[in-house]
Order: C-alpha cells, then structure tokens, then sequence
C-alpha cells in the first residue's frame, strides 16, 4: 500500500494513499467536525462544516470530499476555521428550533454536539424556522421537517442502499426540502418503513414513533398479564444503548432490566424464530417435493414483505406463508401460553423489543390477529428500550445476569442467528438437511451464507440432490435476485432476504452509530452466541417440540395454518397512467 | 387525444437526459406543465423513482409541476429591466390580463412569470411569450402585443365551437 506523508498542524504525520483529509486527521487523533458525512455513503460535502486550510489553497476545502496527497500542509485549527464552522453551524441554528430540551434526539444529536463543542451561546442574525406539520402518518415512523438540516444523509441510503427512492432533496438552495415527491406523507409512498433513513439522520428530523408510553400504561394496569419478547439481535446491540462498546452480548443482563422494568414474563423471539424454522422448513420440503412455487423466499423481514408487495406484487407466491417470529410469537402467546398457564388470552399484552421500526407495522397488519385479538400489542425498538430503562432508572452495568422464562424462552443457537444476513438461511438448512437425510448433520455451519457480502450463493447437498441457495441484505440486493426470478433466470431453490444491511444487527430500530464497521462486530457476536449453546438446531429445541406435541400437532397442520401462516397484499402502486 | 408519456419517450431518439424527458413531456400538455401522472410515467418508463423525477423537475425552473396557461408571459424582474421601467410594462401585463406574477388567467390562456433576465438586457424592458422575445417595450406595445394572442384565442374558440 502507497503511503502519503503530509504536514498536519505543524507535524510530520503519514497515512496509507487514498484517504480522505477527514478519514487522514482521524487516524492521527484530530477529530474534524461533520454533518453531512456518512462512513458508509458516498461524499455529498454540502454542510461545509469539515473545513480545513490547505497551504497554497486560497479557499477553506471540504475535508470530507478531498483526497490527501503527498506534501500537503494542512490546518485543522485556526482561527479562521473556527469563525467559519461557527458562522455555519449559527446559520443552520437560524432555521432550527430551539427544542433540545424535548427532542427525542436529546442525548445523542450530533448538530448538538457540535452546538456544545463550538460553544454557541447565541443565535445570530434573524431565525426563520418552518413551522411545518409532522408525518404521523404510519405506525412505525415520524418525520419532523421543521428539523431537517438537508444533509441528504437519509435520502443517500433510501436510493443507493434500500433502492426504494422515497425520499429525496426537492427544489433548490433555500427552499430545498427532503421528503416524498410533492411532499406527501410516508404512507402514500411506497416506503416500507425499514427506518434506515431515521437510523442515519444526525438530529431528529426522522426517527421511530415513541410507543414507550403504551408499554407503561400496560405495566401499570394490574389486570393486565404483560409478557416481552426480546429479538435475537437485540442481545448484542442493547448494551452500546449503556455505552458499552459494539457486539457487547448482553443476554442476560438484558433479561434482567426487563425483569427489573415489571414484564410478568420475559420471553425469547429465539424461540419462535425455532417454531419459524420448524414450519418455513418444512413449507420449503413440501414445495420441493410437490412441484411448488421455487424459490421460496423468506418472509420473516417486515420491510423486505412490504417492499415485494409494492414492487414485485406478481412475484408474492415466491415467499413463505410463514409468518416472522415476531408474529408467531404473539399468535402463540395467546393461544398456547395462556391456555398453559391459564389465563384469559384478553389480559395478555404481548411486548416486542425489536431492532427495527417495520416491525411496528408489521404488528399492525389488520391479519394479524388469528389468536382472536391483536396478536402483538406494542413494539419497541432497541433505542426505545434504552430509553425506557432509563426511564425506570434501570443501571444496565450493575444487573446480575438472569435467564429468560420457560417455556416461550428456550432456544437454540439456530434461533440466534436469525439476527444477521444468512442466518434463517444457515438455520433452515441445519433443520431440512435433518429432515430429508434422517442423518446427522455434524457441521452445522454454512460459512458461504454469513458475512456482509450483498448477495452470497451456496450449493447445498440434499440427500443426493444438489440445491442452490441464495442471500441477500439491503434492498438493492435483493431487487438483483428478484429482477432475476422475474425474468425466469434464477435457479435456487431457497432464497434469503432481510431488509436491512447486515439483517436485523443492522435494523432502523438499533443504536445509533451503527455503521457497517459496527455491523460486523454484532455479526461476530451473533455467531459466538450460537457456538456457546448447546443446542443448534432448531428441530432439537425440546420446548418447540413439546408445543407440537401437546397444541400444534405438526408443521403445515391445520392449527399451524390457522395461528403461523399468512397471506400477503398486492400494494403494486406503480403503474402507468397515461 | 393527448399524446401519452410512453409514446414521447419511446419517440425520442436514443437514451435522453431526464431533463429532456421533462421538457418534451412539458411541451406536449395543454396546460405546459409536468403532471402528477406524468411524473409517475415517466418514472416507470425510466424504471426509477416518482422521488428521483420529481426532485430533478422541481431543481428546474424550467419545467413547471402545476398547470399553467397555453401561452407563459415571462417579464423579467432583474436590474437592468427595473431600471428600464419594468414596473409599468408589468402593471399593464397584470391589468390586461387581470392576474397577478405566477398566476394563470381564468380562462387558461395566459400564465404571467417573473424570471431573472432573459438575455435581453440590450433591448429592457424585455418580455417573452413562449418562445418570443419582444424587446424595447412601451405600455402600448404590450397592449397591442398581447391583442394578437388574445384574438388568435377567440378565434381558435370559434373555430372549435
Ligand atoms: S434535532 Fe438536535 S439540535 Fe435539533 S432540537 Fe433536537 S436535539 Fe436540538
Ligand atoms: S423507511 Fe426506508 S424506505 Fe422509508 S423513507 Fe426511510 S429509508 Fe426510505
Ligand atoms: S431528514 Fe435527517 S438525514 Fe434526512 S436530510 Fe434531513 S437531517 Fe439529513
Ligand atoms: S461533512 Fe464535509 S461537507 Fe459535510
Ligand atoms: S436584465 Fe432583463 S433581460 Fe437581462
């Protein structure tokens, strides 16, 4: 690797080629500002709050948009950079409200931050603020544009990341606004609320619907038997909520701050992601041995659904009738554990902790109610819980560990990689080769389905018959694979799809800061959760098999059919007009 | 019957600038503007987003997202037409038509805009009809001018009637 040797305030530093002055000064410990730079994204270099001098440059540069090279003399800290950024950041303070002290971004904005490291005391000139209604308009998101600083950080990963192109910068300088065409709300557009705009913005101008609220008023309620499910990605993002540092594995204290916050029963979505296992297995045998709809593809990622049910509505018989873990869950826990435990399915609130904001969507979908009731009744996402235990004053740091209740909180190490790319594929397959060889499968793990690569291809040997297999994340990904199928081109068998990049450690929903580089650390402690239990596959969880036993009967049975499977919706909105 | 979006594009030759797309799209409607459908259209046709092509129409002060009259007055409000007298040819312009800049006569004949120079500054005050410049106003050249459109439209009306 070629290395530039450069003049950093005053001293002889060197960094390997190609790096921009930002990414140069960071490794030599000099912190420059920024808003609209993104680690993962593409330069956009509008906010100009990243400004350095160049020697022999007559302006201040962009030192997020300009390359190091060698001889460079650069300054970091001048007097003359310090006026501009502060000129910057009280103009953008102009046309930003004043509400830090009841913004949900209070604690972790970054426009804040920069606030308080430039010590603005004041805000000059004249402050024109919009004063604009908030997008309300879906369960899963809120979109504040009186906030917005235009950095355009949301509307890079809603077109180059998910594909989906909702928002984007409208008009010109002044006027510019980010959002829908025309302006209009979230649920007149073909969004599917996956969030990663909300998990990207630097200040509160988009960020999940705050049902904290709802969840309170249910502890509260002494009639009500309140139960929590926790995502299996959620054990290892929780804990950056307490400043501990990326892919910290929580578990167990995570079962105890929800002991500590008064849930009357806290259960593993792990489990269920098994139960999933258990049924999307078996539908993928089923379809292969009686001439099905191939590929199947995995339906367990509410944004992944909504998204094929507005851009692929013809191509719907491809994915799985089995519902998420999230929604078997629910359905379960007021069929099967109330009757267990005897009692009246109307008292049970069922809680999600989620990583992500489409699952509060999800749980909103009109069918999902075949336990009688709304099967799940509120969602929260990995940040809302940071907040709730704060709420409650709950000290992460010092909790003893604590395990999750029986019977809905046995799992297996299958179950836990659900949370990370190729995971309910690595996990389905360690079921079906099972089922269809009667032999053991004595490596269980699919290294070719794990990593961060967009779309990863495996062949896998079944019982004599070789099947291929295909993952993808993000959903520019996973248009690749479906343009594929749609023009009749794609011969697997069995297809992945999360939503988000990296799947659900990667959700719209998990601690801010997350980044692929974060991504990867909670990928790695996904799969050491998996290696340290001892049970990996999901067919051996003895909870799953007792609940076939004594209340489903089989997989794919009718009462399977009933609570675990769904159908989905054309919401094909694109057609032409004229 | 109004040509429709796929058959201007599939019309155009080789692979066209949205843009262009927008312009042509523009030039093609009745009421010189981009259409809610169109946008969705042209959207499909081009296999991107609604977002993508409603960003790049709204960048543009060319292209219009409402509907506007079948001839665009366009006065221009910069400097050296201000000084020329611009103020007087623009009163006459909003009395004759009975609207105010931006807004579209009743009968959807005329849409008054206000642009920055029209690269006329050699013949202030300067105003453009469509695609025609007319250069060294006076209050009666407008009116005369704007008679010949205003006739021009009454007798396309009894043609129709
Ligand atoms: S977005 Fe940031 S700066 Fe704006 S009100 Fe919220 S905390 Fe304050
Ligand atoms: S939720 Fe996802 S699809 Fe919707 S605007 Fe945000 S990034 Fe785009
Ligand atoms: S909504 Fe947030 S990410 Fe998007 S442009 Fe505004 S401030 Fe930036
Ligand atoms: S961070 Fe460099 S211009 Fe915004
Ligand atoms: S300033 Fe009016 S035409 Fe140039």
């Amino acid at each position: 690797m070629n290395v530039v040797r450069f003049e950093l305030n005053g001293q002889q530093v060197e960094v390997q080629g190609g790096l921009s002055i930002l990414e140069a000064a960071r490794q030599h410990g000099v912190k420059i500002p920024t808003l609209c730079h993104h680690p993962d994204q593409r330069v956009k270099a509008n906010c100009r709050v990243c400004v350095v001098e160049v020697e022999g440059q007559r302006n201040l540069v962009a030192s997020c948009a300009t390359t190091v090279s060698e001889g460079m003399k650069i300054r970091t800290n001048s007097s003359r950079i310090r006026e501009t950024v502060q000129t910057i950041l009280e103009l953008i303070f102009a046309n930003h409200p004043q509400e830090c002290l009841t913004c949900v971004r209070n604690g972790n904005c970054e426009l804040r931050r920069l606030a308080a490291d430039y010590g603005i005391r004041e805000v000059k000139g004249e402050s024109s603020c919009l004063n604009l209604p908030l997008d309300t308009s879906t369960p899963s998101l809120v979109r504040n544009p009186n906030k917005c600083i235009k950095c355009g950080r949301c509307a890079e990963v809603c077109h180059h990341v998910q594909g989906t192109g909702i928002l984007y910068s409208n008009y010109r300088s002044v006027d510019v606004m980010v959002e829908p065409e025309y302006g209009k709300s979230l649920a007149e557009v073909a969004c599917v609320l996956c969030g990663q705009c909300a998990s990207v913005c630097p200040v509160g101008a988009i960020h999940e619907r705050d049902d904290i609220s709802k969840v309170w008023k249910a502890l509260d309620d002494p009639e009500k038997h309140v139960v929590v499910q926790v995502a299996p990605s959620v054990r290892v993002s929780i804990a950056e909520e307490f400043g501990f540092p990326p892919g910290t594995i929580a578990t167990g204290k995570l079962v105890a701050a929800l002991r500590k916050l008064g849930f009357d029963r806290v259960f593993d979505t792990d489990f269920s992601a098994d139960v999933t296992i258990m049924e999307e297995g078996h539908e993928l045998l089923q379809r292969l041995q009686t001439g099905g709809v191939l590929p199947m593809i995995t339906s367990c990622s509410p944004g992944w659904v909504k998204y094929i049910e507005h851009n692929y509505p013809e191509q719907l018989a491809h994915l799985s009738s089995a519902k998420s873990p999230q929604q078997m869950f629910g359905a379960l826990a007021k069929t099967y554990y109330a009757k267990k435990a005897g009692i009246n399915p109307a008292d049970i609130y069922v809680v999600s902790i989620m990583p992500c904001t489409a699952k509060k969507f999800e749980s909103q979908r009109p069918e999902m109610s075949d336990s009688g009731f709304q099967d799940v009744d509120a969602v929260l996402t990995t940040r809302e819980l940071g907040r709730i235990l704060k709420q409650a004053g709950v000290d992460f740091s010092v909790l003893e560990e604590a395990s999750f209740d029986n019977p809905m909180g046995i799992s297996t190490g299958a179950a836990a990689i659900f949370g990370a790319t190729g995971g309910v594929m690595e996990a389905a397959l360690r079921t079906v080769y099972e089922v269809v060889t009667g032999q053991e499968l004595v490596n269980v793990e699919f290294s070719a389905v794990r990593g961060m690569e967009g779309i990863k291809e495996a062949e896998v040997d079944l019982a004599g018959s070789k099947v291929k297999v295909a993952v993808a994340h993000g959903l520019n990904n996973a248009r690749e694979i479906m343009d594929l199928i749609k023009e009749g081109k794609a011969n697997y068998a069995f297809v992945e799809v999360m939503c988000c990049p990296g799947g659900c450690i990667g959700g719209g929903g998990q601690p801010y800061g997350t980044t692929n580089s974060v991504r990867q650390e909670r990928i790695a402690s996904i799969y050491k959760v998996d290696a340290n239990l001892p049970l990996r596959k999901s067919h051996k969880n003895p909870a799953v098999a007792e609940l076939y036993d004594d209340f489903l009967g089989k997989p794919l049975g009718e009462l399977s059919h009933h609570l675990l499977h769904t159908k989905y919706k054309n919401r094909g909105l694109h057609k032409l007009k004229g | 019957m109004q040509i429709s979006v796929r058959e201007i594009i599939n019309g155009m030759e080789g692979k066209q600038a949205l843009l262009q797309i927008l312009l042509a799209v523009q030039d093609a409607s009745p009421e010189n503007y981009v259409s809610e459908d169109a946008v969705n259209d042209i959207a499909y046709m081009l296999n991107v987003s609604r977002s993508r092509v409603y960003s790049t129409a709204s960048f543009y002060s060319v292209i219009s997202l409402k509907p506007r009259g079948r001839h665009i007055v366009q006065v221009c409000i910069n400097a050296p037409c201000e000084n020329a007298g611009k103020q007087e040819i623009l009163a006459v312009l909003e009395d004759q038509l009975g609207v105010k800049l931006g807004e579209t006569t009743a009968d959807r004949q005329f849409t008054l805009e206000g642009v920055s120079c029209l690269g006329a500054c050699y013949v202030s005050p300067a105003i453009k009809i469509d695609d025609r410049l007319y250069g060294d106003l006076t209050p009666e050249l407008v009116v005369s001018i704007l008679r010949e459109y205003q006739e021009e439209a009454t007798a396309l009306d009894c043609n129709a009637s």
